[in-house]
């Protein structure tokens, strides 16, 4: 019980010896400040604007990393060579330009999915500008002046107020308030100082005031900036593993195809059937799966981008693969699961009071008590029991006792009348210095909180009968609101949630109860944290958790996910594979969605992409050979007008899906967090069985409306 | 009874049969490849070839050891018919010429049992029963090891080993093979199939002319040509051969012994896997396109499309009186689909689209429920492609058994998946653009067509059966065939045991509410889905060239 009542002084002195700023952990998650990059909702105007860098992409060398457009690319080109030799065909002409539209569309979904990056690219940019360093000599008083890219690891900057920051780094000495909206979009200003956790800085923000002495500790052109500008611009974007895994599935399908498409020319030769080029590659380009093979990269860079616009920056594709994979969640108690502070829940009288009495004093001690268990006495003294809130002012002749943590009591003495409540025994030791005897059920009701997961404090007063205690105050954790939903729906999804935390092994079970988490750290050392990784991997089982502190950095390094707050060490951050600009714990939950959102957008086109197959053979294959073989014409379901408009409309529909999938490839398949069975069973049959429905109706729609072209059909 | 009552009543029982069987022949198999002990005669066998059966192997030892042995086999079989006539009980037989010699070779031991030659005038007795038999038990059993290797990698993990590929294929062989076939052999006997080591008898007919009745050991050949999902008849008709299948019982009794062992492994699979509903999704899907295989050969060849077959009032043409329209089907089904290759009606009389269902039987790789091991092998790779890509679905890295599906894994299963389709487009393709195709054929337009497209799936899919019809023995056919047969037998294995390796390898992922249930009936009409769609698609517009224009004309 005791060491929970340090804990909390211990806070509180600890924010005392700062200006008190605290980073915004409580802000509310998946928000987006202003002049960052909006949400995911799509603009036509994007494809536009991305129009010059989808024909920059038809360099051979960009191509080829798309096995399947790279397939296309070719027989566009061969299209367009056989349409010149026969100039007066128009059918080769329109074939070659759908086809050319095809390649076109896959590189417009990429150029507009990295055109997203890149707004927010320049926005990082500006706040690289080129700035002078004052670096320390030997001597440590005098300085000179670098430029900043000449620094290097190991200098010693000076930065005071005004100043941007010229490299990342660590305070070495000094206190400051740091802007650093520049990287996280967030105008509160933060403090950095030497020492302990909150000693990191980033190259590009600005000193606001005081004086600061940094040791750099990156190469200039590798600095966090830098890396964040890379993975917005996408320039350093990696294939991810499965997205190699699928490229290579892709390119197995088109060999397939291409064997399939490449023996029929003998075959047809047979039936005494000629088949040209154009017709072959138009075949060709049906089957093999276009549709994903153009959005693949798309759904890549926009997963990444989904990501930064909640503010995570993740250094790899990896790392946000292996969020979908996530089947244990070590979540930190405080910031993620309850609110950063204990606060009053009740009050409890001991024999011979009422609750109002013990309301009554509990708020008149703790209106002298500025610490969040001190706010929540008064607030729930008001709430429960219609107490106004007093102000200090109002009593006259009243001797406020402030809360230290060397007496672990407020209180005030007001009209001859003294009220104090604070710790266990220091208000028992109080009340027997002052001549009072302490009822006997007080302990026994402040052993009862402590065994149920909660913090007692005492309340006494001194009058005219003596010093006495009153009651006790029942502090708890508060859960936040909706945790337990969430993690029930952790849950239906098959991830496991571990609350870490160093309460008592008593405390952390009632509140792991309360929170509805699957299981708990208690008394978490950062070694346990580690071992319970590894454990857990052992098993099999991909991890994430947040971390912040220079201790957390071995277990965000053994991690999975390790998702570090920006308010954190250099060294955490280093350790991690994602950063949370915003250092908001409860996000690793929105990280693991976009993990699973992104890997399910891929099932999902590849494999609408495979089933639209069906209905192209349906339109193509009578089309070739019902003229030599005229009961072929029996495959002809769909009723279309002619073999010149049937191929020409499997083309066209083949082009024009790849654009009208840019906003879902972008937006990414909706997400609901229910069990594996009920979501595949969901997207089978919206993107399977849709995939082969859908091209019928189009292909017939796109059919009728060629064969209204005068001279076709 | 009508005959339709009487084909659905030989369909339950087949089907009932199997669903009684299938149980303790599953179980027993998992026991026979998890044991430790060997019996005596293995012992004497693991010593005189100098094999440790307790040595685990690596994925390329267990390979190196699938080949050497394969290897052998061909080489010995291939002179084993080259002097032939020098060997006693040669019955009078000329050697057979090298074409044909390796192409049988390749055909027996790569479990395909494609025969360019008539056995009753061609093989002598040493060559059936020590070659050719021999290979028809010991070839199974291969296709076996190589399937049961594959479950090791699933079933095992943080090793890189597979078992011992001796130790599987000899208790294979002693265990499972031969005693099935002994019952099996003595009821054909019982039932009136012939089995002698005989002369050949020379009768005179009605009409004066001669002819001569051939001799042999039948019986013990017929069972494991269906039991090992061989094929390869002791006579040139094959199970349409009264001597091989003498009557309605014996017709069923081979369905079932050619089902058997594939319909069983899944349930050996489930067993070793620990988790016996993994199998069961696995045989449902290779149930369910076995019998819409049945039902529509079935179906249409009783409404019997065409001229000739509605004047006659019967699709009866190519089949025995003695079986009809039913029992003929069910036999092309489930010997097309079981890569047997055995035939007791002539394929290449069945209508178009029917003709098109046993081909494209064939196409989806043999795996519903394919040859013996190979099916099972095959199946499990169509699972790991449709894992993956459904897999995705459920939002993460696709997973099948606690495995995940990686670079590595996908790279080997997408490499398997091109290798047949290759072989059977690419084999056809130069056929006909050679001119070698055309000049084999016995029919004009798609018919003829079908015939060559027939033998070059039968062949790389390791069937065997032939679309009557078709001039096979040839120089140009015997070796590209054989080549087929060799490469599509063997590339595969090469793929399938390189990932049992790599799956071997892994760690397990356990089962959460996130992982896809590979055991449910969505996932099994999944499989059905993406084999149909990614296999059968492939084929299309060659099939559409054959017997869909012949079928719809």
């Amino acid at each position: 019980m005791t060491t929970n009542t340090q804990k909390t002084d211990a806070k509180k002195q600890d924010s005392m010896s700062t200006p008190t700023l605290a980073p915004h952990q409580d802000a509310p998650t998946g928000h987006k400040p202003d002049g960052r990059v909006g949400g995911g909702l799509f603009d036509p105007k994007q494809l536009l604007k991305s129009l010059p860098d989808a024909f920059r992409k038809l360099d051979p060398r960009v191509m080829v990393k798309s096995p399947v457009m790279f397939v296309v690319l070719v027989g566009s080109v061969l299209t367009t060579f056989f349409s010149f030799k026969d100039p007066g065909d128009w059918f080769g002409w329109t074939i070659s330009a759908w086809l050319w539209l095809t390649v076109i569309f896959a590189n417009l979904a990429e150029a507009v999915a990295e055109g997203r990056g890149k707004a927010q690219a320049d926005t990082l940019r500006k706040a690289k500008t080129d700035t002078v360093a004052r670096r320390l000599l030997a001597d440590g008083t005098s300085e000179e002046q670098v430029p900043g890219t000449e620094l290097t690891i190991g200098d010693l900057v000076v930065c005071e107020a005004g100043d941007i920051i010229p490299g990342d780094g660590d305070v070495v000495e000094g206190v400051a308030s740091v802007d650093e909206s520049a990287i996280t979009g967030e105008s509160a200003p933060v403090i950095r100082e030497s020492g302990g956790d909150r000693s990191a800085v980033t190259g590009g923000t600005k000193v606001l005031s005081d004086r600061i002495v940094i040791k750099i500790t990156t190469k200039p052109g590798e600095t966090f900036i830098d890396r964040m500008i890379n993975l917005v611009e996408g320039a350093a974007r990696q294939k991810t593993p499965n997205e190699i895994a699928l490229n290579i599935l892709l390119a197995s399908l088109t060999i397939v195809f291409l064997l399939a498409v490449a023996t029929l020319p003998p075959f047809a030769d047979y039936a005494g059937s000629e088949l040209g080029m154009v017709v072959l590659v138009a075949l060709l380009v049906c089957l093999i799966p276009t549709t994903i093979g153009a959005l693949l990269s798309a759904i890549g860079i926009a997963g990444m981008d989904r990501l930064v616009q909640r503010n995570v920056l993740a250094m790899s594709g990896r790392a946000v693969e292996a969020a979908g994979d996530v089947s244990t969640l070590l979540l930190d108690k405080t910031g993620t699961i309850t609110l950063g502070n204990r606060q009053a829940s009740e009050f409890v009288p001991v024999r011979g009071t009422t609750e109002a009495e013990v309301a009554d004093a509990a708020q008149l001690s703790s209106l002298a008590d500025e610490t969040p268990e001190g706010r929540s006495v008064v607030v729930l003294a008001k709430q429960k029991y219609g107490l106004r809130e007093r102000h200090q002012g109002e009593l006259a002749h009243a001797e406020w006792i402030e809360f230290t943590a060397q007496t672990r009591m407020s209180g005030v003495d007001v009209d001859g009348r003294k009220v104090r409540k604070g710790a266990t025994a220091s208000v028992i030791a109080w009340v027997r210095e002052e001549g009072g005897e302490v009822a006997d059920d007080a302990d026994t009701i402040a052993n009862g909180i402590s065994e149920a997961g909660g913090t007692p404090l005492l309340v006494a007063v001194k009058d005219e009968r003596g010093a006495r205690v009153l009651g006790v105050i029942h502090l708890k954790d508060v859960v936040k609101d909706g945790m337990r939903e969430r993690f029930e729906e952790l849950r239906r999804m098959g991830i496991k949630t571990v609350m870490i935390t160093g309460d008592n092994p008593l405390t952390a079970k009632a509140i792991a109860e309360e929170a509805g988490v699957d299981d708990f750290l208690a008394e978490a050392t950062p070694e346990d944290k580690m071992a319970l990784i590894k454990r857990e991997q052992a098993g099999g089982k991909l991890v994430a958790m947040t971390g912040d502190g220079t201790n957390d950095a071995p277990a965000l390094a053994q991690a999975d996910v390790g998702v570090a707050m920006n308010t954190g060490t250099s060294a955490a951050k280093e350790a991690g594979n994602m950063v949370d600009l915003d250092s908001n714990p409860t996000k690793l939950i929105e990280i693991v969605e976009i993990g699973k959102q992104l890997l399910i957008t891929r099932g999902a086109l590849t494999t609408f992409s495979i089933a639209n197959d069906v209905a192209k053979y349906f339109a193509i294959i009578p089309a070739l050979f019902a003229a030599v073989y005229p009961g072929l014409d029996k495959l002809n379901i769909m009723g279309l007008s002619s073999p010149d408009s049937a191929i020409l409309a499997a083309v066209i529909f083949n082009a024009l899906i790849i654009i009208a999938l840019v906003p879902l490839a972008l937006k990414g398949v909706q997400y609901r967090p229910v069990s594996a069975d009920k979501m595949l069973r969901r997207n089978l049959t919206i993107y399977g069985l849709g995939g082969l429905i859908a091209p019928f109706i189009g292909i017939k729609i796109i059919d009728l409306l060629i064969s209204l072209i005068p001279g076709i059909g | 009874m009508s005959p339709v009552l009487a084909d659905v009543l030989l369909v339950t029982a087949l089907i009932g049969a199997l669903a009684l069987v299938h149980r303790p022949l599953g179980d027993y198999m998992a026991a026979v490849f998890q044991s430790r002990k060997h019996f005596w005669v293995e012992k004497w066998i693991y010593r005189s070839v100098g094999a440790n059966p307790d040595a685990e192997m690596r994925w390329p030892a267990y390979l190196r050891g699938v080949l050497a042995f394969s290897a052998l086999s061909v080489l010995f079989l291939y002179l084993l018919q080259r002097v032939q006539d020098k060997l006693p009980l040669s019955l009078g037989f000329k050697p057979i010429t090298p074409d044909q010699a390796f192409n049988t070779a390749a055909s027996f031991v790569s479990n395909t049992n494609w025969q360019s030659y008539s056995g009753e005038v061609a093989m002598s007795h040493v060559t059936q029963t020590m070659g050719l038999a021999v290979q028809n038990f010991v070839s199974a059993a291969v296709g076996i090891a190589v399937a049961v290797a594959l479950v090791r990698g699933f079933a095992r993990s943080r090793t890189g080993d597979l078992g011992n590929f001796w130790a599987d294929l000899v208790r294979c062989t002693i265990r499972i093979l031969i005693p099935i076939s002994v019952i099996a052999a003595v009821i054909l006997i019982a039932a009136g199939a012939i089995q002698n080591f005989g002369d050949i008898h020379t009768v005179t007919t009605l009409t004066g002319d001669k002819q001569a009745i051939s001799p042999g050991a039948v019986a013990s050949q017929e069972a494991i040509k269906d039991l090992g999902t061989n094929g390869g008849g002791f006579f040139n008709a094959n199970s349409a051969h009264p001597f091989e299948n003498p009557n309605g019982f014996t017709n069923w009794l081979e369905i079932f012994l050619l089902l058997v062992i594939p319909f069983s492994l899944p349930r050996t699979f489930g067993k070793m896997v620990g988790n016996v509903k993994q199998g069961y999704a696995i045989v449902a899907a290779m149930g369910i396109i076995w019998f819409l295989g049945v039902v529509t050969v079935t179906w249409i060849e009783y409404a019997h499309p065409g001229t000739a077959s509605q004047l006659a009032g019967g699709a009866m043409e190519g089949k025995e009186q003695r079986f009809g329209e039913g029992p003929s089907s069910l036999f092309a089904v489930s010997t097309t689909m079981t890569s047997t290759g055995s035939v007791n009606s002539f394929h290449d009389s069945f209508s178009g689209l029917s003709g098109g269902v046993l081909l494209l039987g064939m196409m989806l790789g043999e795996i519903a429920p394919g040859g013996v091991g190979s099916g099972l092998y095959g199946m499990l790779i169509m699972a790991i492609i449709a894992v993956f890509i459904a897999g995705l679905m459920v939002g993460r890295t696709p997973e099948y058994l606690g495995k995940k599906i990686g670079t590595r894994e996908i790279k080997l299963a997408a490499c398997y998946i091109l290798i047949t389709p290759a072989l059977v487009l690419i084999g056809t393709a130069l056929a006909m653009a050679l001119g070698k195709g055309e000049s084999s054929m016995t029919n004009i337009g798609a018919h003829g067509f079908s015939e060559v497209l027939y033998a070059y799936t039968s062949a790389s899919n390791n069937n065997g059966s032939a679309f009557a019809g078709f001039a096979a023995n040839t120089e140009y056919h015997n070796t590209m065939l054989g080549l087929c047969m060799v490469l599509g037998r063997f590339l595969p294995m090469v793929f399938v045991l390189a990932l049992a390796g790599s799956l071997a390898d892994q760690k397990p992922v356990p089962a959460t509410a996130g992982t896809l249930r590979t055991e449910k009936p969505l996932f099994t009409g999944l499989l059905v889905g993406a084999i149909l769609i990614i296999t059968g698609l492939t084929f299309f517009p060659a099939l559409a060239l054959g017997p869909l224009a012949e079928g719809l004309a």
